[in-house]
């Protein structure tokens, strides 16, 4: 993100009410600013664009398709809805989507409460999943000394391989295979443990937006994420807060 | 099916509500038994005909309400929750176990379940052991939600549903029967009433 | 600049005064299709005879490519001095060595040899273009591109057209993209064009991959120089200045092909510094992908370049605005520019004559499945689709009856009966429910269950999925699996319910084009067979016991 301009200019419509956004906002962050709520997973404030999750897509008037609002840029006399029966039914399908590929179980996970996820399928009105549950046999990390990593509980939203990337430069994380086979892995494939670009800095366990990456130690419902730091960071970062330029924020 | 329609006095007779225990812990039956004072509200309103409170052997029929706790995972799961659905107006799926499968379901992910039995049964205990091959209902190949066997009306999530959650959700369904509307809207639910875990 | 000329021709007047020589050539068809049917030994066989014959001077082995009735194959034409040319079909050793006693040595045709009849519709029906010099030159040499007239159309731009100039020729032609969308060339190269920035790239996208598609795979190894130019020439109207040719690894034979025509037209100057002597400077490399559909699409594709994983990414920025390595880049498919040398030498109304209004020019198909006739045609746009089926396919074997043409590949549909008539552009086939795609052809029979078709299309869509996004990668997984649960026959009323909602939700919710297109199939085969969903259908309520709960959610453990 780079710096804006000092005043908002670019007139866009959401949900019936004119707004004025900031040239090369998204229209995501100007739902935030003047307080629309439109559902998000794979994005974090800070966090490059990644576009994978889909919750966010809005309607734009004019395009055939819909928009993920995460990605889409203002443009003048834009007029967007972001909700939708269509919408919501959409994201609702999403949500239970995600659930039956994984293996989540709620009941004794160490995010529950705390879980991006569960609050998603509870905004939607998922009271149950329509799709069959996929059971993936997936594998558990527990090589790190202080972290662990559990498989089951991803959503594959990238947001810690990107955190790792960039902000913490060390790019431990990545995706390997594709499609339903996608997963984390830890340097090309081995245990986190035995990461030596690891830096231990937990910024990815503080990042994700389930149970899957979390503290070693924790009980059920104990993981609480942070997700609020990156953006810190990246306001700092960009501001130039920690050359003494201006005010600790 | 029944109506609720009455016993001919005059009086609306009250509804017949079961529970039943398929796989799972019990635990959303003990939330059930936190209702307690309102218990007796409830009682006002219907009469339990079945479930692990009553000493009744089968099924019974014309029920209106039916609470179903616990995943689809033995065969005798199978065999009740088909009797549930062919005698009950509004099946409840109560619970995560029923209506995501939740721990019952984690064998799953670790395929045949045949040699977690032989391991429980043949391996571990000190004496005697064997595989079961009486009494022992046999596991499906998977431990599934109960609306993937039978068709579910209302969908009450929760490790187990709080007392409240319970409470909102029976309450609402008994006044919606009484008053002949049929199974309500859930619409109405918050995040209290919704959230699984 | 009139020296280029003379150099062209040269190449070409020797190439022409060498072939004099012979009383006969002998053209084997040498692309993918034919070597695997034996191509190669039939070629050996020739020489070897003609060798023992000592005849080997007065007639001319020449490896071809694709001539296109690749079920009949391996395809041998015999051409001698005059117009005659005999087409040889299913041509064995035997077979070739009594072409070379009766034919090439003796002058008669080879009766033991299986002849093709000469007005086949297959062949007679064809407009070829794209595959003008498919199947008659050797794609290993350049000087046979050139004698046949290839490399003029460069040098035409070059020393008489400025790029704006070429553009407006491909405007004027019409031409438009031939990997599916059918989205104008020309308006993309001037996206390109003006484009700001001194680094731009120009891709020629031949990652084919839709099952029973080969057209791209052909034109490359039938015709490689004709893709270089073609992608030249791009470059040139647009001003890029390094080129990539994008092939799948799976196609040993066109990335052969491809870098020794890259080598040959370096060293004649066709590519490189100073093209022909001109101030266009050009350079060409090949990319090998390691075969995932999903780089076709262009912005995975462009990672696959780069070197990292091939997921799509976010459409805005276009590839025209940043591309390559954040650069300008405009990506093609094969076909499109290997139309561009036609336009450019023959002239856009040349071009234009042929085809529709809205869709001028030819379309190459790649034709497979319940067809006598298998193999790749080109036709002009517009021609009705029972011709391509009935007249060049030959309909349908075994007295079968027609029951539908699976166009568009795995984001296609099918087209029933009822529609054959439909003109084939891009148009009329999204009216349908289908779209042109890439140009796959695929016919089924009467005994082909349309439900089936939609799962096996499912199941592709689900293996290629990049997981990138949720309803894509999810998604194909749940749509095969109602698919499949209603081919099996235990599906209920609500898993049609389900699919169906969830075939618009991932359409319109998926990040790129494979997701967006994946549920294409279901539509198309529900809309016009909806029948043989719904009689695969339990009911609801019917109660299922442990078995069919057992076989209505396959395995645990993947």
């Amino acid at each position: 993100m780079s710096r804006r301009p000092a005043r908002p200019s670019v007139p866009v419509t959401i949900d019936g009410e004119e707004h004025l956004a900031y040239e090369g906002e998204t229209i995501l962050d100007l739902a935030r600013r003047v307080g629309v709520r439109i559902p998000t997973l794979c994005q974090l404030d800070g966090l490059s664009v990644y576009g994978g999750c889909r919750l966010c897509v809005v309607q734009t008037e004019g395009d055939h398709r819909l928009k993920p609002a995460c990605a889409t840029e203002v443009t003048g006399d834009l007029e967007v809805t972001t909700s939708t029966h269509e919408i919501r039914e959409h994201r609702r399908r999403i949500v239970e989507l995600l659930f039956a590929e994984g293996n989540h179980i709620c009941a004794f996970c160490v995010s529950t409460g705390h879980c991006e996820l569960q609050d998603l399928a509870t905004e939607h009105n998922v009271d149950h999943i329509h799709y069959d549950y996929e059971y993936p046999r997936n594998t558990v990390d527990a090589s790190h000394p202080k972290y662990l990593l559990d498989r089951d509980r991803c959503v594959l939203c990238t947001r810690c391989v990107r955190v790792c990337d960039e902000f913490e430069g060390a790019h431990v994380w990545d995706i390997a295979n594709r499609g339903s086979e996608s997963r984390i892995v830890a340097g090309l494939d081995i245990p986190w443990g035995e990461s030596e670009s690891c830096t231990w800095c937990g910024k990815c366990v503080l990042v994700c937006p389930t149970g899957a990456l979390s503290f070693k130690g924790r009980s059920t419902g104990e993981m609480v994420h942070d997700p609020e730091v990156i953006s810190f960071l990246s306001r700092a970062r960009r501001e130039g807060e920690w050359v003494g330029r201006k005010e600790q924020v | 099916m029944s109506t609720p329609n009455g016993n001919g006095n005059g009086q609306p007779r009250k509804l017949r509500f079961a529970t039943a225990w398929l796989g799972g812990c019990s635990g959303c039956h003990m939330s059930f038994l936190d209702l307690d004072e309102l218990l007796f509200d409830l009682a006002e309103h219907v009469d339990v005909v079945f479930g692990p409170l009553t000493d009744v052997k089968v099924f019974p029929p014309d029920v209106d309400i039916t609470l179903v706790e616990g995943a689809v995972t033995n065969e005798d799961n199978v065999e009740i929750a088909r009797a549930v659905r062919a005698n009950t107006r509004v099946v409840v799926s109560f619970g995560d176990c029923a209506v995501t499968g939740n721990v019952t379901s984690l064998r799953n992910a670790m395929g045949d379940p045949d040699p977690m039995v032989r391991r429980v049964y043949v391996d571990h205990p000190d004496i005697n052991g064997a595989m079961p091959t009486e009494i022992v209902p046999a596991l499906l190949p998977q431990a599934e939600p109960l609306h993937e066997l039978i068709p579910v009306d209302v969908y009450l999530p929760g490790c187990p549903p709080s007392g409240e959650r319970i409470r909102n959700a029976l309450f609402r369904l008994v006044e919606s029967l009484e008053a002949g509307e049929g199974i309500p809207d859930m619409d109405w639910r918050t995040p209290d009433d919704l959230r699984f875990g | 600049m009139a020296r280029n000329i003379i150099d062209l021709d040269d190449i070409a007047s020797v190439e022409l005064e060498a072939r004099s020589r012979y009383t006969h050539r002998a053209l084997v068809c040498s692309s993918t299709g034919c070597l695997s049917a034996g191509a190669a030994t039939v070629r050996s066989t020739l020489e070897a005879e003609l060798e023992q014959a000592d005849r080997g001077q007065d007639v001319q082995v020449v490896p071809t490519g694709c001539p296109g009735l690749c079920s009949r194959g391996p395809l041998v034409r015999v051409e001698s001095r005059g117009p005659t040319t005999t087409h040889y079909e299913q041509v064995d050793e035997d077979a070739a060595r009594a072409i070379v006693r009766d034919h090439l040595i003796g002058g008669q045709p080879a009766t033991e040899a299986r002849i093709t009849p000469e007005d086949l519709p297959f062949y007679v029906k064809q407009h070829r273009v794209v595959l003008a010099y498919a199947g008659t030159i050797d794609p290993e040499r350049l000087e046979d591109y050139v004698a046949a007239g290839g490399y003029r159309a460069l040098s035409k731009a070059l020393s008489t057209l400025s790029p704006e100039n070429v553009i407006e020729e491909i405007a004027a032609a019409g031409l438009r993209g031939r990997g599916g969308a059918g989205y104008p060339a020309a308006r993309k190269w001037k996206l390109l064009h003006d484009a700001p920035g001194d680094e731009k790239y120009v891709v020629a996208n031949g990652d084919e991959g839709d099952p029973g598609a080969f057209m791209d795979r052909t034109i490359m190894d039938s015709d490689p120089h004709r893709v270089l130019e073609g992608l030249a020439l791009a470059a040139y109207a647009t001003g890029a200045s390094l080129g990539y040719l994008y092939v799948r690894a799976e196609y040993p034979l066109a990335i052969e092909r491809l870098e020794r025509a890259i080598r040959a037209a370096k060293r004649a100057k066709l590519l490189g510094r100073n093209v022909l002597g001109s101030k266009f400077s050009f350079d060409v490399e090949v990319r090998v992908g390691a075969g995932a559909f999903v780089c076709g699409e262009e912005t995975a594709l462009m990672a696959s370049i780069e070197g990292r994983r091939g997921n799509p990414e976010l459409r805005p920025p276009y590839p025209t605005e940043r591309g390559l390595w954040g650069q300008p880049t405009m990506i093609n498919n094969v076909e499109t520019l290997a139309n561009v040398p036609a336009i450019i030498d023959q002239g856009a109304a040349a071009f234009a004559a042929v085809g529709t209004e809205a869709s001028p020019g030819t379309k190459v198909f790649a034709l497979a499945g319940s067809l006598t006739n298998t193999g790749l045609i080109e036709v002009p746009m517009g021609i009705p689709l029972r011709d391509i089926v009935f007249e060049m396919g030959g309909g349908i074997p075994k007295g079968l009856a027609f029951k539908a043409a699976q166009t568009g590949g795995p984001s296609g549909g099918c087209i029933p009966e009822r529609f054959l008539d439909t003109p084939v552009d891009y148009e009329h086939l999204r009216e349908l429910g289908s779209m042109m795609g890439s140009g796959g052809l695929v016919v089924m029979d009467e005994t082909v269950r349309m439900p089936e078709v939609a799962r096996f299309y499912m199941e592709f869509c689900r293996d290629e999925s990049c997981g990138k996004c949720a309803p894509c990668r999810v998604g194909t997984v749940k749509m095969h699996a109602f698919l499949d649960r209603i081919c099996r026959g235990v599906g209920r009323q609500r898993d049609l319910q389900h699919l169906e909602s969830l075939c618009r939700t991932v359409r319109e919710t998926s990040l790129c084009g494979l997701g967006q297109s994946a549920p294409n199939p279901v539509f198309s085969t529900l809309e016009h067979f909806r029948d043989e969903y719904v009689e695969l259908l339990v009911e609801d309520e019917v109660f299922q016991g442990p078995e069919a709960l057992a076989a209505a959610s396959p395995g645990g453990a993947r």
